[in-house]
């Protein structure tokens, strides 16, 4: 039913249910807000959003207000003005006077409120009591000094990802945003995605900034300092220098990595494809003892690239271990190799080999961080950055990334094909998978249209598609007839579901992909603020255009994979790669 | 048995209780008992007479004697005086006609005492006995709404009265109850707010310690109006005898039929349970109360949907003060026309008051709405203890500050309306010249701060401003401007905040502003130049260095 209502003394018809704040984005009115992020939370309570609402006595928030038929909304009267302005001044007063050194300087929303709203003074006083910051994990910062309350964190941590390690203590002025029963966020539960820090409005919650330890690296004469970036860098980085989300810079990304000093530009790309083949075989081995040998394996398998659903399982689903597969993520892949394979091929000594990351993702340096990753006899991965640090780098270092020309990777690990590219979004790693297994299987290439494989494109949070073998090759006749059955989540929340049915045993599922961040690594926690579904479907738009303009679709048609198996690794599986491409997991304790 | 002679009703609420009350009423029984009255004088426990500061009270009816400030030791020299000799102790009655009225008096004021609608039975009946209940007209109006009334002729009838909520805003009874009766839904529910947690108010206390029963009565009959089947009394934590006595009473009405499934044969079913609050100030918001009794943390949800649509549980739920249902039992007995004649229109019936400060007898009572502050004053709290008046809060520590030039309004809210005020939540403090504003206002503020719940901004940062602000006036080092920027944010909180817990320190803050603008403007220093605020940070940050 269509309501129709008058803001600021335009004529509105909008559905139904429509709330006051979205009616008059439809009228042309930006009303600001600030606790309410479209889809997440709208808990009214930062009281940024108000309106004047003919017959009511309060101010209302237009968040969360619906409309009602007749209703007469003045968004700027002086009511509404002074109203917000007095909301933001009460925030600015108990909030840290210290932007000139504040991470988000520049690109806060209080900053913006506060400038948008003409605040030149804040009257009241500013009472509140210092507390220590917390820098107890690998992955986040938290400053609770900056801290306004908006609980967009809680809400994240909570609803979209199922975690709940973020919650309020204590109550009034005292209330701080605890971490789980402790102050700190090592204290809690939490799998270090940074879904908190990407939502953050402020300066409160950060990633652990590595940029200082890279300038050292890059620095230091004796280093040779190697560069890889993660598939969903380059749909991102360009929001970093004001270009619209889905613009992809891979070659000026490039271009600005080599200006900042790497020794070789590679990318994360190389051991995306070659987890393919990797995860491919372990899948197909796994499908092999279950149907021929009919021996113990667990199934589904779910993949393994993504450093938050690691912890995530390791805090809640111990049981469910044996199902992940084996294979590091295509980061800790790359760091091995680097050290070893690189090194042995340029005649480097790798003690003086520095991997740098750039990820998408704060819980990747967790991940570099982990006991496990030091297969190459070194520290696999040195340091890890995110999109956002790496926009700071570029912008200190003074690169006009507008001026970039197009370039291109290093060889041989800068080398990928499409279905590298299509790992930074959710379902991007079946598909990638499906492409490499049905061929290998049928010897035919994947039967869908471009490649794609629809059903588990989007942005719905569980998806699942059946994929039935015929005619298939000698080596893989068990599979004859066989339909397999995938599934895909993305955002904890969903991987809960899936974690549920499969320990119930149902879903009759053969592989399951899970990333832990919604939208998958394009909408990681390390990405450029704000990361809405638009953009999510922007940048994922973006990957999608990356991988049909390439040449290489499939993984296994990597040049530069065949030549890695035939100088160095020997074959899929094998002992090497399982020195070297493959890890364990262990259960941990929750807090 | 002999129909006994005489009875002796000791009170005994929450506050007697710890101070001995129930040694007293043994002590009294085994005294009786020992000089052989036990045939004739029987010994009670009954709720609160009224008085708060008489230490433990006792009354003997019918002569309508009442005992102050008893104690054990007191006891064998009271029996043998009072009962064996037939001589009452004067030097420990207790003086005042506010103390078990007669209906058949008049007050000092020469006004017709019209008899109590919601303590009639505190005082003078054993809380935790049923039968003393159905006794005095207790469940009658349930029989007769279950078997005379339609629930839509219940809910016209409590519209008809005129009703207004008793928890503090005076939302009219029977529209509120008209939008959950409205509702098509498959459970519904009746919440009992006993959350009372306004500094000073325990009114709500004392009837649930006193006649229990009518609480419940008045939920079953909302129950029947609004078609809910089941019932939550929300009573904070500290209340325990509260508890134990509505317990108890859900108990006697389960077991008398009075609660449970086809209640009096009429296939209406309803019961009670009681849940128990952790004494957050917040949770009396009836949302964030709902919150609290759903497990969570005690925050206030947005509205809409408002609880009438989807309460607890997502289903409809009505919730309504335990005054306000108290009042409920006397209208369907006696009509809503009779409930209408008493007191103000605008707003019918009594209403129950704590009086306290510095008078001479502090304690509970029940008066028409068409009293006034200097009625309370005179007539029932016997006048200024010491000193002259000065002010007096009107409804707890949201309420506003009222000096003398407010003494003859009457207590209602349409009348203090008129003159900018608001009723509240039940509780009057009157003040003689020894209390300065500044610091009265200061501890109103630290009561705000410390219950704010800190989900919304303005009343988070907004109240810890006003403790500072109240801080600096008390202390005499106020910026020029303070008063003015008090006077601004609590007009804006009371604009801007999530719900009427931020919307309250205008109350308080504008009243004084009003009354006793020299008095505050005496708290500020005119030479004092406001810092700039990042200063004052820096300062701030390298103290807890």
């Amino acid at each position: 039913m269509a309501i129709k209502l008058k803001i600021d003394r335009q004529d509105v018809e909008v559905p139904e249910g429509t709330t006051v704040l979205d009616a008059a984005a439809e009228a042309g009115v930006h009303i600001p807000t600030l606790c309410h992020v479209p889809k997440v939370t709208s808990p009214g309570s930062c009281r940024v959003c108000l309106v004047e609402i003919e017959g009511a006595r309060t101010l209302q928030p237009a968040c969360v207000t619906p409309v009602t038929e007749g209703m007469i909304v003045r968004t700027h009267s002086k009511r509404a003005r002074q109203g917000r302005q007095m909301s933001v001044e009460l925030l600015l007063a108990n909030h840290p006077w210290d932007c000139n050194a504040c991470v988000r300087n520049g690109q806060c929303e209080l900053q913006t409120l506060a400038q948008t709203m003409g605040i030149t003074d804040v009257r009241f006083p500013y009472t509140r009591e210092e507390v220590p910051v917390d820098t107890s994990t690998a992955a986040v910062v938290r400053d609770m000094n900056k801290c306004i309350l908006c609980r967009r964190c809680v809400a994240v941590c909570q609803d979209v990802q199922g975690v709940g390690s973020l919650a309020p203590r204590a109550r009034g002025f005292d209330t701080v945003i605890g971490a789980g029963a402790g102050e700190n966020l090592c204290d809690a539960v939490c799998v270090q995605c940074g879904q908190c820090a990407a939502i953050c409005p402020v300066g409160a919650i950060y990633e652990q900034d590595a940029i200082e330890d890279v300038w050292r690296a890059l620095d230091d004469p004796e280093k040779h300092v190697v560069v890889q970036t993660a598939p969903a860098i380059r749909a991102a980085l360009g929001e970093c220098f004001g270009l619209e989300p889905g613009t992809c810079v891979t070659g000026k990304m490039v271009a600005a990595l080599r200006r900042l000093g790497f020794a070789k530009v590679f990318d994360t790309n190389f051991t995306a494809d070659l987890t393919i083949i990797e995860e491919g075989h372990e899948l197909l081995t796994r499908l092999k003892t279950a149907l021929v040998d009919k021996g113990e394996v667990s199934l589904p398998m779910f993949t393994s690239c993504s450093p938050g659903w690691i912890n995530f399982m390791e805090y809640f689903y111990p049981g469910l271990l044996p199902n992940l597969s084996s294979c590091k993520s295509p980061q800790q892949m790359f760091g091995a190799l680097a050290k070893t394979y690189y090194a042995e091929k340029e005649g480097i000594d790798p003690k003086n080999i520095v991997v740098v990351s750039v990820m998408p993702c704060t819980a990747k340096k967790f991940e570099a961080d982990r006991e496990e990753m030091v297969d190459s006899g070194f520290k696999d991965v040195d340091y890890v950055l995110t999109t956002r640090e790496l926009g700071r780098m570029i912008q200190e270092a003074g690169i006009d990334f507008m001026k970039l020309p197009d370039e291109e990777q290093d060889s041989p690990m800068g080398m990928s094909t499409g279905a590298a590219d299509i790992f930074a979004n959710t379902g991007g790693v079946m598909e990638a998978a499906l492409r490499t297994v049905y061929e290998v299987v049928t010897g035919r290439e994947l039967p869908m249209e471009k490649l794609h494989v629809a059903p588990i494109q989007g942005l719905d949070g569980l998806k699942e598609v059946a994929l039935t073998f015929e005619k298939c090759q000698p080596d893989w006749s068990f599979l004859e007839g066989v339909t397999a059955k995938v599934a895909v989540a993305h955002g904890l929340s969903n991987a809960r579901k899936v974690c549920d049915m499969v320990a119930d045993g149902e879903g009759g599922y053969h592989f399951v992909e899970v990333m832990c961040c919604p939208g998958g690594c394009i909408g990681g926690g390390g990405q450029p603020r704000m990361t809405t579904d638009e953009v999510r479907q922007s940048r994922i738009k973006a990957i999608y255009t990356e991988d049909e303009g390439r040449t290489m679709r499939k993984s296994h048609e990597n040049p530069a994979v065949t030549q890695i198996y035939a100088e160095f690794l020997g074959e899929p599986l094998g002992h090497k790669s399982h020195e070297l491409l493959h890890t364990h997991y262990h259960a941990k304790e929750p807090v | 048995m002999a129909k006994p002679r005489a009875y002796v009703m000791v009170s005994v609420d929450a506050d007697t209780v710890v101070i001995g009350a129930r040694e007293v009423k043994t002590r009294l029984a085994a005294e009786i008992g020992t000089c052989g009255l036990g045939e004739e004088i029987r010994v009670l426990e009954t709720g609160s007479f009224g008085p708060s500061d008489a230490g433990i009270v006792a009354a003997v009816m019918p002569e309508g004697l009442v005992y102050g400030n008893l104690t054990p030791e007191r006891i064998p020299q009271l029996v043998e005086e009072h009962f064996v000799k037939g001589r009452p102790v004067s030097a420990w009655l207790l003086a005042g006609e506010h103390i078990l009225p007669d209906p058949e008096t008049t007050d000092s004021r020469g006004q017709q005492y019209f008899g109590r609608i919601v303590l009639d039975n505190c005082g003078r009946i054993d809380p935790d006995s049923i039968e003393e209940y159905i006794a005095n007209d207790g469940y009658f109006a349930l029989g007769k709404a279950l078997t005379e009334m339609t629930p839509e002729a219940v809910v016209e009838e409590v519209k008809d009265s005129g009703l207004r909520g008793r928890g503090g805003a005076g939302f009219p009874t029977g529209l509120k109850w008209s939008f959950c009766a409205s509702e098509k839904a498959d459970m519904k529910y009746v919440i009992c707010n006993a959350d009372e947690g306004e500094p000073g108010t325990f009114k709500d206390r004392l009837i649930m310690e006193g006649d229990p029963h009518k609480v419940i009565e008045g939920m079953a009959l909302c129950g029947y109006a609004l078609g809910a089947t089941q019932g939550y009394v929300y009573i904070r934590g500290e209340y325990k005898l509260s508890i134990e006595r509505i317990r108890n009473a859900i108990e006697a009405a389960r077991e008398n039929g009075l609660l449970g499934k086809d209640i009096m044969g009429s296939g209406f079913d309803f019961d009670i349970a009681v849940k128990i609050g952790a004494g957050a100030y917040v949770c009396g918001e009836e949302t964030a109360l709902i919150e609290s009794m759903e497990g969570k943390r005690g925050l206030p949800r947005v509205k809409p949907p408002f609880p009438a649509k989807a309460g607890f549980r997502g289903k409809p739920t009505n919730v309504n003060n335990v005054e306000t249902l108290a009042n409920i039992p006397f209208i369907i007995r006696n009509g809503a026309a009779q409930f209408h004649g008493i007191g103000d229109p605008g707003t019918p019936g009594t209403k129950v008051y704590t009086v306290l400060g510095h008078i001479n007898r502090a304690g509970l009572i029940e008066v028409p709405t068409s009293v006034t502050l200097r009625d309370v004053l005179e007539d029932y709290a016997g006048g200024m203890r010491s000193g002259s008046f000065k002010m007096a809060q009107l409804g707890g520590t949201a309420g506003d500050l009222l000096d003398a030039s407010m003494l003859d309004v009457p207590l209602n809210y349409d009348s203090l309306a008129k003159n900018g005020h608001s009723l509240g939540s039940g509780a009057i403090l009157f003040m003689n010249e020894t209390i300065k504003v500044c610091d009265f206002l200061h501890a109103c503020m630290k009561f705000f701060a410390h219950e704010s719940c800190g989900n919304c901004n303005p009343c988070r940062n907004g109240m810890a401003a006003l403790l500072e602000l109240t801080a600096r006036l008390k202390k005499g080092e106020g910026y020029p401007g303070d008063i003015a920027l008090m006077e601004e944010l609590v007009m804006g909180m009371q604009s801007i905040a999530f719900c009427p817990l931020g919307q309250s320190p205008a109350a308080p803050v504008l009243s004084a502003v009003r009354y006793f603008r020299d008095e505050l403007h005496a708290g500020i220093n005119v030479d004092a130049v406001r810092p700039r605020p990042e200063h004052t940070m820096r300062h701030l940050m390298k103290l807890a260095s």
